[in-house]
């Protein structure tokens, strides 16, 4: 065998091996549209639901919490429907996960009232005694960080303006600081009195979780 | 033995970087020890910087990538310069290396309990982290390919066809999976989305898997196994079959970290086959690491050394059987998601790859700084502290995988589920408890390690026998 006595050729050969498999099973199915098709049904992020991403993303929420329901029955009793690519063009990370310490998020928009997820977000043990969760109640603390949100969605090519963006943001604010908005009381006891009247992480974080799954539910009643 | 010729190789550079994986190590674990304990009480979860989602992957990196390349940076610096017979290449490049080293990794470990990550699993660092770490990549690789390039011995040895594959690999995989666009010196986005990012992620976080935790293991293993036993390997061919359809086939078998999941069904099936496929390389090596000791089963107990590369290399071997079958899509069904992933995950970290860094570091340290081993007694406890914890620790969490399994599946005759999602996961603290206590004696294992390494340096200059 020359080749062990030609460490460059060596190299060469190593490269081109591992290229063969990354080839046929990653690059190809890159530039296949049928790897991550799109539907008209899905759409992207807000700017505040892509900030509440960015918190997820921070707290490492992937960690615990999975985002695909497989087709198996107790699976789709359990979450929902299972999960389909079309949901998943705007996820930049996607965010899968690996373990499901915690239950699986895909289709948990809607399932509770912004309301369930402050309680519970603040003081998951308050809820449910013998949980495990960590407490995130210190992220309704913290006013929510807008600078880069429109230089966020550009980059992830949602195609807002910046008045788009401004716009996205007071809305949003606008409706969990209302008088009327259902879900006033819970969000007063986690929120302290000074930013009330702001957006905090935790709103964007609950803005986040309430979109989870629910684009695709009309792309399914659709088909 | 101390040959004229030892006095040039650079083993400072060697020292460095093994104690830095040391270090590593007590840290890695120190924080794995946390987030076991969070799993059952969750008022661990002191700060934001201490809460679960933020410390696991504090723990992965700072093993993965502080204690295992450290290790890996070590023994390569000296196999390398073994086997070719002539000192590193670029002595200031490596010393640059070693500081560089733990800069990067000081600052990524700072900077995941601040937050910044990226979620793709042992990708977590941010983009101008992931650019040191590409520096270091090239520092590395520059004193792999110049010292192989001047050497004196004309073959190269297995152990040196494993360290060229790693270091060709990872930086292709490290370089594509963390394509990112900058948002702000601390934030970025993925260039690919969805079903694509998955794709690239699991391609990368398979392989990485395979060309840190077990190419240079490897290689480790194919040297130190024949220097500590004085017996040569069995079968050189099997070992050139194994190493060159271990690099073909582990490129295809990524998705397999993504059974039914909404990737194309296509390529999942290639990986399953693909991953099925790989058992025969996987054992190839467990085989002529079996087939070397034939007629000298007795150095298990008389070469304290021994022990350890054999015990390796069956959680090796036991690893890369329970991998495949666990790829399946009937059997994934029932184990992806549980702890059974993270006992088997925890085998071959605890088990195969820390048990032939040891002993590796037990055959080298010794020799680079010309004095005896503290205490081969202390060796032999670490041996058992850490067998005895691993083992306890991985069955552990396969059972709990298993009970979570079949909580998950199980539905009333009517057809409803059994049991509610919380019930699942309460029914493990048992488990958990257990985990964390396995964990402790593996962690004493791990600093009787360091100990007895640290009293071998600091003893005085022992013998100066010719």
């Amino acid at each position: 065998m020359g080749i062990t006595s030609k460490p460059v050729v060596f190299a060469v050969l190593a490269a081109v091996l591992i290229l063969i498999g990354t080839t046929v099973t990653v690059f190809i199915p890159l530039f296949m549209p049928s790897t991550q098709p799109v539907s008209t049904f899905i759409k992207p992020y807000t700017a505040v639901e892509q900030e509440g991403r960015d918190i997820y993303m921070r707290e490492g929420c992937n960690n615990c919490h999975t985002q695909t329901v497989r087709p198996l029955r107790t699976e789709v009793l359990r979450y929902g429907e299972y999960s389909k690519p079309e949901e998943f063009a705007y996820d930049r990370p996607f965010l899968w996960g690996s373990r499901r310490t915690g239950p699986d998020l895909n289709r948990v928009g809607g399932k509770y009232p912004d309301s369930w997820h402050y309680k519970h977000t603040a003081n998951p043990q308050g809820m449910f005694e013998k949980s495990n969760m960590p407490p995130y109640g210190w992220l309704a603390k913290n006013q929510l960080e807008t600078t880069y949100s429109f230089k966020k969605t550009s980059i992830l090519g949602y195609g807002y303006s910046e008045n788009d963006v401004r716009q996205q943001i007071e809305q949003y604010r606008l409706k969990v600081t209302d008088e009327s908005y259902p879900s006033k009381e819970s969000r007063n006891q986690v929120t302290p009195l000074e930013i009330r009247k702001q957006l905090t992480e935790m709103d964007a974080l609950i803005a986040y979780l309430q979109k989870l799954g629910r684009d695709v539910k009309k792309m399914e009643a659709a088909q | 033995m101390s040959e004229a010729s030892t006095e040039k190789y650079n083993f400072a550079i060697v020292r460095g970087f093994a104690f830095s994986a040391l270090f590593w190590l007590v840290i890695g674990l120190i924080v794995g020890l946390w987030i076991a304990f969070e799993m059952f009480n969750p008022a661990l979860n002191l700060t934001p910087w201490l809460s679960f989602g933020r410390l696991r992957v504090v723990h992965t990196n700072g093993l993965g990538l502080g204690f295992g390349l450290a290790a890996i940076f070590a023994t390569s610096y000296y196999i390398l310069q073994r086997l070719t017979r002539i000192p590193i290449l670029f002595p200031r490049l490596a010393q640059v290396h070693l500081y560089f080293f733990n800069t990067v990794i000081a600052l990524g470990a700072l900077s995941l309990f601040a937050g910044m990550n990226t979620t793709k699993e042992y990708a977590e660092l941010e983009w101008p982290l992931d650019i040191g770490v590409v520096v270091l990549w090239v520092m590395f690789a520059v004193n792999v390919f110049g010292t192989l390039i001047k050497r004196k011995e004309k073959q190269m040895y297995i152990s040196l066809w494993y360290i060229i594959s790693m270091t060709v690999a990872i930086a292709i995989l490290y370089i594509v999976n963390n394509l990112e666009i900058p948002v702000t010196l601390f934030k970025s986005y993925s260039v690919y989305a969805g079903a694509n990012d998955a794709n690239v992620e699991w391609w990368y976080g398979h392989n990485v898997v395979g060309f840190i935790f077990t190419v240079p293991i490897l290689a480790m293993f194919y040297y130190f196994l024949p220097k500590s036993t004085g017996l040569p390997i069995f079968s050189h061919r099997l070992s050139i079959v194994s190493f060159w359809a271990l690099n073909f086939a582990y490129l295809w078998t990524g998705a397999h970290h993504l059974m039914l999941t909404p990737l194309p069904e296509w390529i999942q099936t290639v990986a399953i086959a693909f991953s099925i496929f790989l058992i025969a390389p996987s054992w190839g090596s467990v085989v002529n690491g079996y087939y070397t000791l034939q007629g000298n089963w007795d150095q298990m107990r008389t070469n304290y050394l021994t022990k350890f590369f054999i015990a390796g290399i069956t959680f090796y071997g036991l690893q890369t059987l329970q991998g495949p079958l666990q790829g399946l899509r009937t059997l994934n069904a029932f184990f992806h998601y549980t702890d059974w992933v993270v006992g088997h995950v925890h085998m071959g970290t605890m088990g195969w790859v820390t048990m032939v860094i040891s002993a590796s570091f037990y055959y080298m340290i010794p020799r680079i700084t010309n004095k005896e081993l503290y205490s081969i007694k202390l060796a032999d406890t670490h041996f058992w502290l850490i067998l005895v914890g691993q083992f306890t620790w991985t069955i552990t969490m396969w059972i709990a995988g298993i009970q979570q399994g079949a909580m998950w599946k199980a539905t009333n005759p009517d057809g409803s589920l059994m049991y509610n999602f919380l019930d699942t996961v309460t029914s493990l603290y048992p488990y958990y408890k257990l985990r964390f206590a396995a964990g402790v004696i593996y962690f004493i294992g791990i600093l009787v390690f360091v100990w007895n390494l640290t009293m071998t340096v600091r003893k005085q200059s022992s013998q100066t026998e010719v």
